[in-house]
C-alpha cells in the first residue's frame, strides 16, 4: 500500500515542484517505486523539472475521460526506473476535474507504487482541495520569509481541518549568512512559529537554478550539490531514517565576510 | 580609524529578524483566531448546555459574539440568568 503525501505550501514560487521532484527522485533512487501527480491543472510544471516535457502525450484528463489507460499516461523516466509522472493537462483549468476524480486517479495507482506524491497548486481554492483530497500526509514547503510563513500557517489549518494528520515542514531557500546576520528567520524561528516536526532544510543556491534549466533534479549529480545532499537527506527523514541537519552555516562564506576577515582579522567572527 | 570604516560598512547591527518574528505572530494569532459561523454556532450551542447545568438562562436575551481589534481576539458572551438552580437540581 502506497504512502499518499501532498506537497504543499499555499503561496507560490516558494519550490513545491522542485521538492516533488527530488524528493520523487531521491525515494526512487532509495528502491522504491515512486508515482509523482502533477495536480497543477493548467499551469504544469513538473514535466519541466524532470526533463520529461516532450514525453507527454497523455494526461490525467485523458485518463478521466477514458480516452487511455493509466498506464499510457504515466511517463517512466529513462535515468531512474523506478519513478514515474502523470501530468496534469495544460490546456484546461482547475475546475475541470473534482475530488472524487483525483481520488480514483490515486486509487489506480496505490497498489503497485510504495510512495505517491501529489504536487499542490498555490493557492486554497479548487486545485488545493484536489490535490489534499486522496492524501493521507502532507509537507509543507515554506522559505523564511513572512507572507510564505503567514501562508503555511493558513494552510496548516485547512489540511488539520481536512483531517490530515501527519504534517512535516521543509524549509526552502535558507540564507545562513542572513539568518547569521540577523536579517532572516532562522529555521528555529520558523519551526517555533508554525509548530510542526521539520522534515528538510533545503540552503539558497544557484544550482537550483541551473538544475531546472537542464530539467536534471539536483539528486541526479553525480557530484552531489548541497542541496541535492539536502533533499536526498530529507527522503531519507521521509522513509524514517534518522538523518543529521546539515550545518548549513559552516558551509557558507560569502565573499563579504571573506573580505572582512580579511581586513579585520578573524577575532571579529 | 580605518577599522571603524571598515566596521561600519560590514557590520550590520540593525537586524530585521526580530521584526519580521513580531510582525508575523501579531499576523499568525489574527489569523488563527478567525472563526467560522458555523463553529461559533456549535461553541455557543456547547457552552449554553454547560452553563444550563448550574443556573436557569435568559434565553431571550442571550448574546455571543467575537470582537477582534488591532490587538487581540475575545469572545463576549452575555449570559443573564434568571435564576440559580439548588444543589437537588444540579
Amino acid at each position: 500500500m502506497a504512502r499518499i503525501i501532498v506537497i504543499t505550501s499555499g503561496k507560490g514560487g516558494v519550490g513545491k515542484t522542485t521538492t516533488t521532484a527530488n524528493l520523487g527522485m531521491s525515494l526512487a533512487q532509495l528502491g522504491y517505486q515512486t508515482a509523482l501527480i502533477d495536480a497543477d491543472i493548467g499551469l504544469r510544471n513538473l514535466d519541466l523539472l524532470l526533463g520529461l516535457e516532450n514525453r507527454v502525450i497523455y494526461t490525467a484528463l485523458e485518463v478521466l475521460s477514458g480516452e487511455c489507460r493509466i498506464e499510457q499516461a504515466l511517463i517512466r523516466d529513462k535515468r531512474q526506473p523506478g519513478l514515474v509522472l502523470l501530468p496534469a493537462a495544460q490546456n484546461r483549468n482547475k475546475d475541470s476535474i473534482n475530488t472524487e476524480q483525483m481520488q480514483y486517479l490515486v486509487s489506480l495507482l496505490e497498489s503497485q507504487y510504495d510512495y505517491i506524491l501529489i504536487d499542490c497548486p498555490a493557492g486554497i481554492e479548487t486545485g488545493f482541495h484536489n490535490a489534499i483530497g486522496p492524501a493521507k500526509e502532507a509537507i509543507v514547503v515554506t522559505t523564511p520569509e513572512i507572507a510564505a510563513v503567514r501562508d503555511a500557517d493558513r494552510v496548516i489549518g485547512l489540511l488539520e481541518a481536512n483531517g490530515i494528520k501527519q504534517i512535516t515542514l521543509l524549509v526552502n531557500r535558507l540564507r545562513p549568512q542572513m539568518v547569521k546576520a540577523n536579517d532572516m528567520m532562522s529555521v528555529a524561528d520558523v519551526k517555533e512559529i508554525l509548530a510542526i516536526p521539520l522534515i528538510g532544510v533545503i540552503p539558497e543556491d544557484e544550482c537550483v537554478i541551473v538544475s531546472t534549466n537542464r530539467g536534471e533534479p539536483l539528486v541526479l549529480d553525480k557530484k552531489i550539490s548541497l542541496p541535492g545532499l539536502a533533499f536526498e537527506h530529507t527522503a531519507c527523514r521521509l522513509d524514517g531514517q534518522q538523518v543529521d541537519f546539515l550545518d548549513l552555516q559552516a558551509y557558507s562564506k560569502s565573499p563579504l565576510k571573506r573580505l572582512r576577515k580579511f581586513f579585520l582579522g578573524s577575532n571579529n567572527n | 580609524m580605518i577599522t571603524e570604516f571598515f566596521e561600519r560598512l560590514f557590520v550590520n547591527n540593525t537586524g530585521s529578524r526580530d521584526d519580521v518574528k513580531r510582525r508575523l505572530k501579531l499576523v499568525l494569532a489574527h489569523d488563527r483566531s478567525t472563526l467560522n459561523a458555523s463553529t461559533l454556532e456549535k461553541m455557543r450551542k456547547e457552552i449554553l448546555v454547560v452553563v444550563s447545568k448550574y443556573v436557569e438562562l435568559d434565553t431571550e436575551s442571550l448574546e455571543f459574539s467575537i470582537k477582534t481589534d488591532s490587538r487581540m481576539t475575545a469572545l463576549i458572551a452575555n449570559l443573564p440568568i434568571r435564576r440559580i438552580l439548588q444543589n437537588e437540581e444540579l
